[in-house]
């Protein structure tokens, strides 16, 4: 079997508009480059993308190919190569956290502290501002043998000590 | 599995804020982050003429609300184990009770979970997926009587008693959202 191609690691930022994406996907295409997973979102306005390519291209050819994305001056473009990640085989458990209150410094990094306490990985984070109310969501791996109930405790507790409210539940999957 | 008739209940179908006998007032509806949101409510005495006074403020309030489809106590600063609803006008809806007033109510049985976006008037800004059960059976007292009273709901009307029963006990929608991804601006404002 032959190695599998190298792969690239994309991110674009900067001021929205319509077509950034189509552009972006365009230009690895005619570069012969696969794309293997991709985020986008808007925060608070501003466009952000990152994504993976794989194929033989060199970073310094796909960032000069991107270059005329940031020609007006408004996006900013990255090119790195990456190695590839054998994702692990998730042992343990799925949880989802909510944190939300009144915005204050710190909430993020106090709670997902106790999170990394007990060896748990956070998977995907959505943080909100709106108006007053600040919102975390956190998707978490928990490793097996972790004492959830203790964990809750902490969070709990962190929480509380900024103002705020956390809830930890379980993630149900249901197969179809 | 129950052994209740999963038909209409007939006494909350039949009810409406009239049999009340006090006029509602239109309040204001507080928004989070106020720790009222967060907080269970008290068990109140649905007899009490208190209760009932804010049974009818809650059915006035929501009235005023364009696609308000259920308000709690605590949504209007009063930290009780009080809601209405009607979701009687929502295109989702499939059976419904029409509008009800139901205290310390709770669920006893659910079953079959869907998912589906929900808001809140007081998360304006923010919509988010929520897994609950499509159909529940909902146990709590009519207020001014006080009759206790068990109904089985659906699709719409029972995602609304659960969101409902949700506020009483201090959750909001976002302590139950699916996931990081399952939280969404509002794009449109009712």
């Amino acid at each position: 079997m032959s190695s599998p191609a190298p792969l690239h690691a994309v991110t674009v930022l900067g001021h929205d508009r319509p077509g950034i994406i189509a552009e972006t996907t365009g230009r690895l295409a005619d570069l012969g480059l696969n794309l293997e997973d991709s985020t986008m979102t808007l925060l608070r306005g501003h466009f952000a993308m990152m994504l993976l390519c794989a194929g033989d291209a060199e970073a310094s050819a796909i960032e000069a190919a991107l270059q005329p994305l940031t020609a007006d001056g408004t996006l900013t473009v990255t090119v790195r190569d990456v190695p590839q990640e054998d994702a692990a085989a998730p042992a343990g458990t799925s949880w989802v956290l909510t944190v939300h209150g009144g915005d204050r410094p710190g909430i993020v990094s106090s709670v997902v502290a106790r999170v990394a306490e007990v060896g748990g990985n956070i998977t995907d984070l959505t943080t909100r501002l709106a108006g007053d109310l600040y919102l975390l969501v956190a998707e978490i791996d928990l490793p097996g043998g972790a004492d959830v109930p203790a964990l809750e405790a902490a969070v709990t507790a962190a929480a509380s000590d900024l103002g705020v409210g956390a809830t930890l539940r379980a993630v149900e999957a249901d197969d179809l | 599995m129950s052994t209740t008739s999963t038909a209409v209940n007939e006494v909350v179908l039949g009810w409406s804020e009239r049999d009340l006998g006090v006029e509602g007032r239109v309040l204001d509806v507080v928004r989070a982050p106020d720790p009222v949101l967060s907080t269970r409510g008290a068990d109140v005495d649905p007899t009490d003429p208190a209760t009932v006074q804010l049974a009818a403020d809650l059915v006035a309030t929501m009235r005023v609300s364009p696609g308000c489809v259920g308000l709690a106590a605590n949504q209007v600063g009063v930290s009780a184990r009080v809601f209405c609803v009607d979701v009687s006008e929502h295109p989702k809806t499939r059976g419904h009770h029409g509008t009800y007033v139901l205290c310390n109510a709770e669920v006893v049985e659910s079953s079959r979970n869907e998912k589906a976006r929900e808001g809140c008037m007081s998360v304006p800004d923010l919509t988010g997926d929520v897994k609950r059960a499509s159909r529940v059976v909902v146990r709590g007292q009519l207020p001014g009587t006080g009759e206790e009273v068990t109904l089985h709901a659906s699709a719409f009307e029972a995602r609304a008693l659960q969101h409902e029963i949700d506020h009483t006990d201090g959750f909001l929608f976002l302590d139950r959202v699916a996931g990081a991804h399952a939280i969404h601006p509002r794009k449109t404002y009712l």
